[in-house]
């Protein structure tokens, strides 16, 4: 018997356009109450690249990587990952597709009543159930040494570790399915500027091992020169600017001058 | 110039402010309308129950985190159903005594007393204190884990929500309820026996021939199972109050004491309704 599930995997596999860009937004509208947050964006994400997305706070950066993910619904607009839309999934059906992105939230969402090795095995456990369970936590060693926390600390709780540290492990949980899209929501947000320097390096070092689509939510343009290939400025819900570092400083538009000028 | 929207607000406030604030938003900004209000969040709740079945009858299935919340429902609210129930036992136990004697029937004291707790004494304490115990915990629980983006991380690593988290806690309710039931019987007849004996000495065995003396299946499964409805009723708003919260602490108290407060209301009324069904049904 074919399951819902089994024909919307089909169908995914069969929608799914090899040429496409990893992820492409289109014309994406989002209003909280009277509160205009996106106001027509376009972006477009091919494999390999790095979109850094800055913009002051409240301009829907957050947002935009939440629509991106399915866990916010747009007022209109289209996303669609690998050329595959995403509006009107089920949450089953969506569930194939987020199997493809990892995701860092900002506050790094550990589940605080599980420990390390089980925040990191979560996904294996649940999508990967035919591994053991000794296969399970050497993938989830592996992990923890790609992500510079190897040795020991596996039986800590979330409460008991620095906000460097529960970042490092909310992004070793964001590969664990080996994710081929990345999306960090503010990866350096809170942390002192050795340790954002140490995690910049390790989204750097991540990508070039992976050969993932990335797109990066910052305030912090030094991070968003050294992870991203290219920078997409908001302002008030609309793309001010989407070119490379240099296009940026070169830029005559007022507020990216004025931007600039204050990171 | 006078703003007559909060003039209007000030002269006449909307009736039942406690009612409001219960069915009050996610934000917890009470209604404005107490029947708007309790539609929008009847419309919520039948929404959320339908993505709760939708999830639980599909594969795959959360069987570890089942049997958890099994332990967490079950085991843990023993001991405290068991001393309610314990305390109910010896309170009926002596006010009934008081009640019998005054009107020279003493001799029916067993049955008084087997009747009572079986009917609708056992299941409705079972029902309140995990309301309590059971609300509470599974509100606070859903709620932190909702302000602190978990339940969103659980989404974002393609975990559907209401399968792992509402639907294996509504189901450990279903089941644990009657079984939570029986305990809370058991200590109220036991603890009913020993407050009886102290007074006027009784064997156990002759107290429960007494007392169950014409106490069949009818008098004893449908009031036992009917605990199952207060179980969905305690899990499945507990679930929802608790991954409908937004805001931070506040939004988990309000979570908390919404689920306690809902679910006990429920459990009450809806008791109304099934001691009636069950009369009819099983006269």
């Amino acid at each position: 018997m074919t399951t819902t599930l089994q024909i919307a995997t089909q169908r995914g596999q069969a929608s799914e356009d090899s040429n496409a860009p990893a992820i492409a937004v289109e014309d994406l509208y989002k209003s909280f109450g009277s509160q205009k947050v996106l106001n027509g964006i376009s972006l477009t994400v091919n494999r390999g690249e790095t979109l850094a997305v800055l913009g002051r706070s409240g301009t829907g950066k957050s947002v935009l990587l939440r629509i991106i993910i399915g866990l916010e619904k747009p007022d209109s607009g289209s996303v669609r990952i690998h050329g595959e839309g995403i509006a009107g999934l089920a949450l089953d059906q969506l569930g194939e597709i987020r199997k493809k992105i990892g995701f860092l939230f900002q506050q790094a969402a550990l589940y605080d009543s599980l420990t390390v090795e089980q925040n990191v095995a979560f996904p294996l456990e649940h999508h990967r159930r035919e591994m053991t369970s000794s296969d399970r936590s050497q993938r989830v060693k592996e992990l923890l040494a790609e992500v510079g926390m190897a040795g020991g600390g596996l039986e800590k709780m979330p409460s008991d570790l620095s906000g460097g540290m529960q970042k490092r492990i909310a992004l070793a949980r964001a590969l664990t399915l080996e994710p081929d899209i990345l999306l960090l929501d503010e990866p350096t947000a809170g942390l002192d500027p050795i340790s954002s320097a140490e995690i910049c390096d390790l989204i750097l070092k991540l990508q070039k091992e992976h050969h993932m689509a990335s797109i990066v939510v910052t305030h912090d343009l030094v991070s968003a020169k050294t992870i991203a290939n290219r920078i997409a400025l908001l302002n008030a819900g609309n793309v001010v600017i989407d070119g490379t570092f240099e296009e940026l400083q070169n830029s005559n538009v007022e507020f990216v001058k004025d931007f600039l000028k204050h990171s | 110039m006078i703003d007559r929207t909060s003039s209007a607000a000030a002269v006449i406030e909307p009736p039942l402010p406690w009612l409001r604030a219960v069915f009050a938003s996610p934000s917890g900004r009470p209604s404005k309308n107490l029947i708007t209000g309790f539609l929008e969040w009847f419309g919520d709740l039948g929404i959320f129950f339908w993505h709760v079945v939708r999830a639980a009858v599909t594969p795959p299935f959360e069987f570890r985190e089942l049997f958890r919340q099994l332990d967490e429902v079950g085991s843990k609210s023993l001991p405290l159903v068991a001393l309610a129930g314990a305390a109910i036992g010896v309170v009926l136990s002596m006010e009934t005594r008081y009640s019998l004697t005054r009107f020279g029937a003493k001799s029916l004291l067993p049955a008084a007393i087997a009747f009572s707790v079986i009917h609708d004494i056992g299941p409705i304490i079972t029902g309140l204190v995990a309301s309590g115990r059971v609300g509470a915990g599974i509100g606070a629980e859903l709620a932190s884990m909702k302000v602190t983006n978990q339940i969103d991380a659980i989404e974002a690593s393609a975990v559907n929500p209401y399968r792992l988290l509402a639907a294996t806690r509504i189901l450990a309710c279903i089941l644990m309820l009657p079984l939570l039931t029986l305990a809370a019987d058991f200590c109220a007849l036991l603890m009913g026996w020993v407050a009886m004996t102290l007074v006027e000495p009784i064997s156990l065995q002759q107290f429960l021939n007494s007392g169950l003396k014409g106490t069949g299946f009818n008098d004893f499964l449908p009031p036992t199972f009917k605990t199952a409805v207060f179980g969905l009723i305690i899990g499945l708003i507990a679930c929802f109050q608790g991954m409908r919260t937004k805001g931070g602490a506040e939004g988990v108290g309000r979570a908390a004491t919404s689920s306690v407060v809902l679910s006990s209301l429920f459990v009450i009324l809806v008791d109304v309704v099934l001691v009636k069904v069950i009369i009819i049904l099983f006269p």
